[in-house]
């Protein structure tokens, strides 16, 4: 077996054995509290795989395809936005305090006002976590731009390339693995943010399928949701972990050894 | 080949100016190979960045075959301190990357890259990232980037200077031959007084003044004949720069 083989399967295992020690640290929990709140993982798994046989997966994929869309657009909005804040001070100069007045402000306020304008569909839920994610991403960029040294681009000027082709051979490669980290970072606020908008006003979703199960007095669902949840999570941090290894192969090597 | 009449260069440091050129003339002939040396912050490396075009002069000109130098040129290739690779970048991609900037369609560039690569003995190493080169390498592909654009005029910024002494001598040697080889005109700069006589066929020694002076331009006809570093000419030359920049460093307690 080649040693990239042999890495993944030493990885492997250790993310079983931290699954298994999860579960049973969930296990002693249920037998040691001894309350119908706290079913037991077998409990639990046993819904959750006759609930995906009713409508939980529905719920699943409406939340699935919230959170993608919403994490998508503020990408796609904050990372072109915050590379060019990083390098045309001009731009930066008039939009910094813009940011850096709003950012701190919890966008999660304007739930209530978010849900006036936009309704009680979809539509209110993906704005609110694009809103709070782009910022995230937008400022990580624009500081991961500031990062790059004048004599990368130089270098790249010398060699006869334009303003455009520093944009695209400099400033979105380096800056993108600090992108990445955002991005994971983000996924955590993202799934947070969407449990929060799910728990309003609304009948579709884990959100929704979560506090509905705990209204009826049913945790066994409610735990159901919760695993769902859990694995939408893991999933997309997965999903971020593959394109940083795509794009950002460099930053995954071992470095030089002398006499290699 | 290149005229620099009556420049200035002055930055702005905080609220001061700094000027690190006043009325500087040079004149480089074809084919020839210039070394810059001088202390640290003497403004050697600005004067590169001035022929690259990569700086513009605050006043006066500098003409390169007859053309005013207005932003970088097609055919000057600049190395920076550091090498000036991208770490993202294959060595592939980073010896491909000028001409790619160029808009050369892949077809007609790839058996050049790949030439050069091999010239410089990166062969096995071409899809290796910069992080996984040793320093010899990385300045042999900065070479190749550079050598692909076929250049006429080829600065380098203390291209070997981070490198282990027998790297460095063999690099040496490998820019006297593709200098040779190429007839091109370079211009070097070094912090290395042996270096300087090794490489320069022209050496010009520059103190810190601001305004940066020129106090020695010494000629050295015989650079490139084999067992040069071992004569006493050699000897010579070394001292005699040496001397220079040590007079330099006691103008300098004397102020």
């Amino acid at each position: 077996m080649n040693l990239q083989g042999k890495v993944f399967q030493g990885k492997s295992w250790g993310y079983l054995g931290a699954i298994v020690f999860l579960l049973a640290l969930w296990q002693y929990a249920a037998w040691s509290l001894q309350t119908p709140l706290l079913p037991t993982p077998q409990a639990a798994i046993a819904a959750t795989i006759r609930l995906l046989e009713a409508d939980l997966g529905k719920h699943f994929w409406v939340s699935t395809y919230r959170v993608v869309l919403s994490t998508l657009t503020a990408f796609l909005i904050g990372l072109p936005l915050g590379i060019i804040m990083g390098y045309e001070d001009r731009i930066d100069r008039f939009l910094a305090p813009l940011v850096y007045i709003t950012y701190p402000i919890p966008k999660i306020v304007f739930l209530p006002l978010i849900l006036l304008f936009l309704g009680l569909g979809d539509g209110s839920k993906i704005f609110l976590i694009t809103f709070i994610v782009f910022f995230q991403i937008l400022v990580t960029t624009r500081d991961a731009v500031r990062k790059v040294q004048s004599e990368t681009i130089s270098s790249l000027r010398s060699l006869g390339g334009n303003r455009f082709q520093v944009y695209r051979y400099v400033l979105l490669p380096a800056s993108l693995p600090d992108v990445f980290t955002s991005l994971r970072l983000s996924m955590g606020t993202a799934i947070a943010v969407l449990f929060f908008a799910e728990s309003f006003a609304t009948t579709e979703g884990l959100g929704y399928f979560i506090m509905d199960s705990w209204s009826r007095a049913a945790p066994d669902e409610m735990f159901a949701g919760i695993i769902m949840m859990a694995l939408l999570g893991v999933g997309l941090f997965i999903v971020v972990d593959f394109f940083d290894n795509i794009f950002c192969r460099w930053q995954h090597l071992n470095g030089y050894k002398e006499g290699k | 080949m290149i005229e620099v009449s009556h420049c200035d260069f002055i930055y702005n440091q905080g609220k001061s100016q700094v000027k690190v050129y006043d009325d500087f003339n040079l004149t480089i002939e074809q084919g020839e190979s210039i070394v810059l040396i001088g202390p640290s912050g003497c403004g050697k490396s600005t004067l590169l960045y001035l022929l690259s075009g990569l700086q513009k002069p605050t006043a006066g000109k500098i003409q390169i075959l007859g053309d005013s130098v207005k932003g970088t040129r097609q055919k000057t290739a600049f190395i920076l301190q550091e090498y000036g690779l991208f770490p993202w970048l294959t060595v592939e991609q980073n010896v491909s990357l000028g001409l790619r900037v160029r808009h050369t369609v892949k077809r007609s560039y790839k058996p050049l890259v790949e030439e050069m690569i091999q010239k410089m003995g990166l062969g096995e190493v071409k899809h290796n990232f910069p992080s996984q080169l040793s320093g010899g390498q990385r300045q042999r592909v900065a070479l190749a980037r550079a050598l692909t654009l076929q250049p006429d005029l080829l600065l380098m910024d203390e291209p070997l200077s981070a490198l282990d002494a027998l790297t460095r001598e063999r690099l040496q040697g490998l820019l006297l031959e593709i200098w040779q080889e190429q007839k091109l005109t370079t211009v070097l700069v070094t912090h290395s007084i042996e270096e300087a006589v090794f490489l320069g066929s022209r050496i010009l020694v520059l103190l810190d003044g601001r305004p940066t002076k020129v106090v020695g331009e010494i000629t050295n006809p015989l650079v490139g004949k084999s067992g040069y570093r071992q004569t006493e000419e050699f000897f010579q030359k070394t001292s005699y720069v040496r001397s220079l920049l040590e007079r330099g460093g006691l103008d300098e307690s004397a102020r």
